[in-house]
């Protein structure tokens, strides 16, 4: 269709080159990777012809790193250095997480970056140091990345990564930073409901309201999407990030510990039965009942039958939890079951019967499981960048996502006052103004939340920060404007300024849960001390691209648009080019992007001219509708 | 509408192609959105330059803003108000006629009533009486707004509105409750 053209002259690469792209679904017990091949999505499998990658990373002595089958069969043995579900713990500390003693590992609660009281992302210690989520998700990400570069034969552009829609910022930001850490190029965080959507209703050409039912390994989310002519529109999502298919491996491993009087088992006795939990819920979704047996390294032997009725029974209330949140989900999209003309269903733990059936009772519908529902968000992710990274088809179609929880500020009495409410579509900004209590009062101090609670203490602290350099002034005279800005991953950015006096001071925030640049550079150090020369070159020759594309993309841009620019603005950009190519000889990578950044942070004006002449000329002449039939 | 003008330093209203009053086409208003969007929406720029990608994501932001202020009725009139340079003391003007607030401290203590019984029956039906007094006062809204351009009764309907509103989300908030 003629209307994306408008973004084709900055594009600088050749448009006939097929620009490598994959999705990722970083999952709690599978991760998984797929590309767009002749226009159809496809999963990557490994060497033996496997597509699931077992969410699982073991570290030795000696530094090594096992990811997937290998690093599972061996979590019973080593248990403490072999971490599983390594997604529960992304952007999340140690009082977030409940059982910790039901777990084989040993935890460091980690204090937070400068400045702040609250505890950090909590850490791992294995037999190869301290490791935090993000490096741990990293490692799995590591190999999906040169299983897609081996079989697509070259290095990628990007890639999507899929989290939960109901995952929060710190959660998101982590996910980011691990996928920074793997040396991945983060088109975009896309919410693995809406993956699925995109999967499902791009190949059933679907129209209507549909309903996304997403349980995982660990996580739930309900999306509430209306499709219609190309455009996926997120109504409303709702979710735990902490309730999955584990929960139900849960409620049988204590089944078992009650039944055979057990207490206290070791690690290596814990993550064994939960090997067999897991196998018989699965036994159970075909058979009727099914045997556990298992020797203890004491000596205890554990032989039970278990009943699909049963095990109905002791999981009834998770259903149940699912339920409610869907509920809850359905009222905020202001719709009633009867709107709801499909339910696609998402995630392994969807095959349990009697998740299919409490859904198709609640819907009073057959739900849809014609998809693989290990595939389908990872196969929707992959079609996503395929359309990211430019590579652009016949088909076109628009994604609006929401934000799936209350952004909001603490103010007096440790209450949460909302600044954005949930169910946003993003990209949003809302800014509002606040202003000092006392007299000659320089500093304020901002806690930023997020959640729908009341009470700060109910919410999840993203982070807090102080704004000094306030002009002194009678109380209630400055102007204190506080800006939250969301991206299109759902990622959160905040800047406060003061207005009142026409001084500004403004301070961007990272969530207290995210990494630092610092911490970045740590890790990206300790996991490639082995082969830093590697990196260097690595890093010189895509920012030398980088560079290459840019000057291209703005000497473009000049040729098409310059009589859109002053002279001064012109003289600026072309001074910035000269210097940009002047550093592309340099052997030191952080020298081009500095020049880099230089040149794109002139042409943001250049760009917003270009862009709005671009939407005017793409409107003038011709009505709305016939633009939409395109 | 003039695509000619079409820049984003308009108003919301010119944005979407509308003139400046209360009723507006929703038909039209959808689907400018998703035209709109699917001219600046990041996406279809996350393979361009940085420069790029920060413009598409102001311009997406603002489009979304002008979307949600001219989709809700109470959002649209207090925006439109204001561009008659009219202030609808929200905060500040708490005067209010005595049968309307005795109503409202009715509601709001039959809001207490069902969610401390669990009783997602009566909220819905406090829900639907809210929803048909909305209506009604959005009804009259449409013709101080339109017809009579009588704004300073116009902001006193935003106030009342505002109220059946914050009324909206404490129902909301108790279903929720029930739900937790």
């Amino acid at each position: 269709m003629a209307l994306l053209q408008i973004s084709e002259p900055g594009l600088s690469t050749a448009p006939h080159q097929h620009r490598l792209a994959v999705g990722i679904d970083l999952g709690t017990t599978n991760s998984l990777v797929a590309t767009v091949r002749n226009g159809i999505s496809v999963v990557l499998n490994d060497e033996n012809g496997r597509a699931l990658l077992p969410s699982v990373v073991r570290y030795a002595a000696d530094g090594s790193v096992t990811v997937g089958e290998a690093a599972q069969a061996a979590q019973s043995d080593d248990p403490a250095n072999t971490i599983v579900s390594v997604k529960r713990f992304m952007g999340r500390s140690l009082a977030d997480i409940g059982e910790i003693s039901r777990m084989p590992y040993r935890f460091a609660d980690t204090p937070a970056g400068e400045g702040s009281k609250q505890a950090g992302m909590l850490q791992l210690r294995t037999v190869a140091g301290v490791k935090s989520p993000v490096e741990v998700s990293a490692e799995i990400l590591k190999v999906l990345r040169s299983r897609a570069e081996d079989a697509l034969g070259g290095e990628l552009v990007g890639a999507v990564i899929t989290v939960p829609a109901y995952f929060d910022d710190a959660q998101r930001q982590a996910t980011k930073d691990a996928a920074r850490l793997a040396g991945l190029n983060v088109l975009r965080l896309l919410n693995e409901p809406t993956a699925a959507a995109i999967a499902y209703g791009l190949d059933n050409a679907a129209e209507g309201v549909y309903a996304v039912y997403d349980l995982g390994g660990g996580t739930f989310d309900i999306s509430i999407l209306r499709l219609s002519r190309g455009v996926f529109e997120v109504l409303s999502a709702n979710g735990d990030s902490a309730l999955g298919g584990d929960d139900f491996d849960q409620r049988i491993h204590c089944w078992l510990l009650e039944k055979n009087r057990l207490s206290a088992l070791n690690p290596q006795d814990t993550r064994l039965l939960l090997t067999h939990t897991r196998a018989a819920k699965e036994h159970l979704t075909e058979h009727g009942e099914t045997r556990i047996t298992a020797m203890l390294s004491t000596g205890e032997v554990v032989d039970n039958i278990l009943t699909r009725a049963e095990f109905q029974e002791m999981s009834q209330n998770l259903v149940q939890r699912t339920l409610q949140l869907m509920r809850r989900a359905l009222r905020d999209a202001k719709l009633g079951v009867a709107d709801i003309k499909g339910v696609v269903m998402v995630g392994g733990a969807t095959r349990m019967p009697q998740v299919q059936h409490a859904v198709g009772e609640f819907f009073g519908q057959t739900p849809l499981t014609n998809l693989d529902p290990d595939k389908v968000v990872v196969l929707g992710a992959a079609i996503q960048a395929n359309l990211l990274a430019g590579n652009r088809g016949g088909d076109e179609w628009l994604l609006l996502d929401v934000i799936p929880l209350s952004l909001g500020i603490e103010t007096m009495g440790g209450l949460a006052e909302k600044i954005i409410p949930r169910n946003s579509t993003i990209p949003t900004a809302r800014a509002q103004e606040f202003t000092t209590f006392k007299d000659g009062q320089t500093a304020m101090s901002i806690h930023v939340v997020q959640g729908e609670r009341e009470l700060v203490s109910d919410c999840r602290s993203l982070a807090k920060f102080e704004l000094r350099g306030i002009p002194a002034m009678v109380a209630g005279a400055a102007r204190i404007r506080v800006t939250f800005q969301v991206d299109a991953d759902g990622l959160l950015n905040v800047s406060a300024r003061e207005m009142g006096s026409g001084v500004e001071a403004a301070i961007t925030v990272k969530p207290s849960y995210g990494l630092s640049d610092a911490e970045i550079t740590r890790m990206l150090q300790d996991s490639t001390q082995h082969a830093q020369d590697d990196m260097q070159a690595r890093a010189l020759r895509e920012q030398q691209t980088e560079a290459q594309q840019l000057l291209e993309a703005v000497q473009h841009a000049l040729e098409q648009d310059g009589e859109l620019l002053d002279q001064a603005m012109r003289a600026k950009i072309e001074t910035r080019m000269g210097a940009l190519r002047d550093t592309l000889s340099s052997s030191d990578h952080l020298t081009i992007r500095r020049a880099t950044t230089a040149l794109n942070d002139s042409t943001v004006s250049f760009a917003q001219k270009r862009m709005d002449k671009s939407v005017a000329s793409a409107l003038s002449g011709k009505n709305i509708s016939e633009l939409e039939d395109k | 509408m003039q695509p000619d003008n079409l820049d984003f330093q308009q108003n919301h209203f010119q944005l979407f192609g509308f003139s400046p009053s209360f009723q507006i086409d929703t038909a039209q208003l959808e689907q400018r959105y998703r035209t709109l969007q699917a001219l600046v929406h990041p996406d279809k720029s996350a393979h361009l330059p940085d420069a790029e990608q920060r413009v598409a994501m102001q311009r997406a932001t603002l489009v979304n803003e002008a979307y949600r202020t001219l989709h809700n009725p109470l959002q649209r009139a207090r925006y439109l108000l204001s561009l008659h340079g009219v202030d609808t003391q929200e905060a500040t003007n708490t005067v209010m006629p005595l049968d309307f607030l005795t109503a409202q401290m009715e509601w709001r203590e039959a809001v207490i009533e069902a969610q401390q019984a669990m009783d997602s029956a009566a909220l819905e039906q406090l829900e639907a009486r809210i929803a048909h007094e909305t209506q009604q006062l959005e009804a009259q809204l449409a013709v101080r707004i339109d017809a009579e351009q009588d704004y300073a009764a116009a902001a006193g309907l935003v106030r009342k509105l505002r109220f059946m509103e914050k009324l909206a989300e404490e129902i909301h908030a108790a279903f929720d409750e029930i739900d937790l």
